[in-house]
């Protein structure tokens, strides 16, 4: 069965619970005529695309296809040229003010997990609470150690990041960015630099996320995860949205031509 | 057992950790590893060792046991040397030392007011504490924004404190005023360089590297001339502005552009994933520079910064060329005195000892630093 290959990495242990998973009415993000160019290249071809609160969503696409631009374009790690970006409620433009508040509130999770190497692990997370949200020394480190907590390292708090492996290292990631109480958490390819034993954790980490209602998009290539989480998979090429569905649906039936060709070479083998 | 032909293998149990070959450690291990590690590392050994024998004895004997430290003159030096070991022989003459030790300290401060310059310096070391150690309590740190100025008063005196001029400053005490206030003021200035040069902002960006590029493309020795004779002519006529400040403010420029090419190789040495994962949790441009980057950058940096210091901290005897009397430039009149003409290993060395212990303690406490802030293990 070709869904062997899409399971690969998901914990046996963890089934998602689809029902908890629930999606508002509520729009989170919304993405309209969206057009980015570094120099002459156009990265970002006219995207649109609204996400809801609650919404789960697994970008994919072969390597130089723009899923990470998109994504990065979110939280303005990258500017956009041309187009809106609103995201909760705030319109993403040159205006400092307004990219601080959406970047507060959007939770971004990397490769290569970019923790702060000269700060424990505690230090990480509460970071950001006492600093951009001001937020008193004794409750951030609480939120701090709920949210390791959650993320099942609460031992490691006082280490530094350099001596927690890979694995525990994204975790540590997630917590940091749950400690601002983010509305949208974005994961751009979480999984991708880790070793197979620690890509599960970090997916079970992602799960439970998914189960406690969180807005995510995530581009990554863990196939069995965007099947049993995602509400919706997009798959991007060449800079733009090529087909966007149900997983059910966008797995088992793939409508354009593109797609099939991406699915059949990850999934064939 | 070899267990390479069977395909299929299971090991029977875990096998217990065994003590290394008795060789590998222990002193034995430690001289085998280090000294006589194969032919060459053997026969360097024994060239060293040849050569601290032959070296270190005559060395100690002409320094120390058949130094003098209390004659009124060379002539009398050699006199004693010969009455004691014999005729021909010599020895150090350290009574120089010990008749012109307070000039080669403070120059020619007032005698009667030299505690004003030992309390500064005893102050210093109270002041740099909060600075150097994190366990000294952070109260501290008010003593050490207060000190500029209450060094300032303490040596040239004001407020009550008899005045005096800078042209009495000299010795040790003038190459600590130049090398301590270079040392703490390039620092900020080369970070303040360093983040500009990195800015997006054309005209930040443009006056910083101008600067940086300006300063280090001249020699210092220009910079201390331009600071004695030419900057007369571009300030109005009349105009008293202290020599020994315009030595500083030249030194902690020319020092500042090193500085902030060392820092810029920490920024650079950091990850881009640092400032996008500092951009992304919403804190603003000074926030991630304070609490992020610069922590970084300048625990990267901490060997070339050192090496700046340590650089400059040397560079400050170049003042002798512009008349200031620093412990080298003081080294002249006093060799010209009848009674000590002719000296030289004693009093160079004496003045080489104090910039060593200097040096070397900025160094270990780089050293210090550095495995403080390790935090990979």
């Amino acid at each position: 069965m070709a869904n062997a290959a899409l399971d690969d990495h998901m914990p046996e242990d963890h089934i998602p619970d689809r029902t908890k998973m629930h999606v508002s009415d509520e729009i989170a993000i919304q993405i309209t005529n969206m057009n980015k160019w570094y120099g002459e290249f156009h990265v970002l071809r006219d995207i649109n695309l609204t996400v809801n609160q609650g919404e789960r969503i697994v970008i994919c696409g072969p390597s130089g296809s723009g899923k990470s631009t998109l994504i990065r374009c979110i939280n303005r790690l990258e500017e956009h040229q041309k187009g809106d970006i609103i995201v909760n409620g705030f319109e993403l433009n040159s205006d400092l003010k307004n990219i601080d508040k959406i970047r507060a509130e959007v939770g971004m999770v990397f490769q290569h997990f970019n923790l702060f190497p000269h700060l424990t692990v505690l230090e990480n997370c509460t970071l950001a609470p006492i600093w951009v949200r001001k937020t008193p020394k004794r409750e951030a480190d609480e939120t701090a150690m709920q949210m390791l907590e959650r993320v099942k390292i609460p031992e490691q708090a006082y280490k530094y990041p350099g001596q927690l492996s890979g694995g525990q290292q994204q975790r540590v990631a997630i917590a940091r960015s749950l400690c601002m109480k983010p509305k949208i958490m974005l994961f751009d390819e979480p999984t991708s630099a880790l070793d197979p034993e620690m890509i599960k954790e970090v997916l079970d980490t992602m799960i439970s996320l998914a189960e406690e209602g969180m807005t995510m998009l995530c581009v990554t290539h863990e196939m069995g995860f965007a099947r049993m989480v995602a509400n919706r998979v997009i798959f991007m090429d060449e800079g733009q949205i090529v087909e966007q569905n149900e997983p059910e649906e966008f797995f088992h039936n793939p409508k354009s031509d593109r797609t099939k060709l991406f699915l059949s070479q990850i999934l064939g083998h | 057992m070899s267990h390479d032909r069977n395909t299929a293998f299971v090991a029977s149990g875990q096998i217990p950790p065994a003590a290394p070959p008795p060789n590998l450690t222990g002193p034995i291990g430690w001289v085998r590893e280090n000294l006589f590690d194969g032919i060459w590392n053997s026969i360097l050994t024994l060239v060293s060792i040849a050569v601290i024998v032959l070296l270190v004895p005559p060395i100690f004997e002409w320094a120390f046991l058949r130094g003098v430290w209390n004659a009124t003159s060379l002539q009398h030096c050699r006199e004693i040397i010969q009455a004691a070991h014999g005729e021909g022989t010599t020895g150090a003459c350290w009574a120089v030392i010990n008749e012109r030790f307070n000039q080669i300290q403070f120059g020619f401060y007032p005698t009667d007011l030299y505690w004003r310059p030992l309390l500064a310096f005893v102050l210093m070391f109270v002041a740099l504490a909060p600075v150097l150690f994190s366990s000294v309590p952070r109260v501290m740190l008010w003593l050490t924004a207060a000190y500029p100025i209450i060094a300032f008063f303490l040596i040239w005196g004001g407020l009550g404190l008899e005045p005096v001029e800078s042209a009495k400053l000299g010795g040790f005490m003038l190459a600590l005023i130049i090398g301590v206030t270079g040392i703490a003021a390039s620092l900020p200035l080369g970070i303040v360089l360093a983040l500009g040069r990195q800015s997006n902002m054309f005209f930040i960006k443009t006056v910083c590297v101008v600067f940086i590029e300006f300063i280090r493309g001249v020699p210092l020795i220009t910079l201390l001339f331009v600071a004695s004779v030419l900057l007369n002519y571009f300030l109005p006529p009349g105009t008293e502005f202290d020599l020994i400040l315009r030595v500083c403010i030249m030194v902690t420029l020319f020092s500042s552009a090193y500085m902030a090419e060392v820092i810029r190789g920490g920024l650079a040495a950091l990850p881009q994933g640092q400032y996008e994962a500092a951009d992304a949790m919403g804190l603003n441009y000074w926030k991630s520079t304070r609490l992020i980057i610069m922590p970084q950058a300048l625990k990267v940096a901490i060997p070339g910064i050192v090496n700046s210091f340590i650089g400059l901290f040397k560079d400050t005897t170049l003042v002798s060329v512009i008349g200031l009397l620093d412990p080298v430039g003081l080294l002249n009149p006093i060799r010209a005195d009848q009674n000590w003409n002719g000296i030289l290993w004693e009093l160079y060395s004496f003045v080489a000892l104090f910039f060593f212990v200097f040096c070397f303690s900025m160094s270990r406490y780089s050293m210090y630093l550095e495995n403080k802030l390790k935090t990979d293990r």
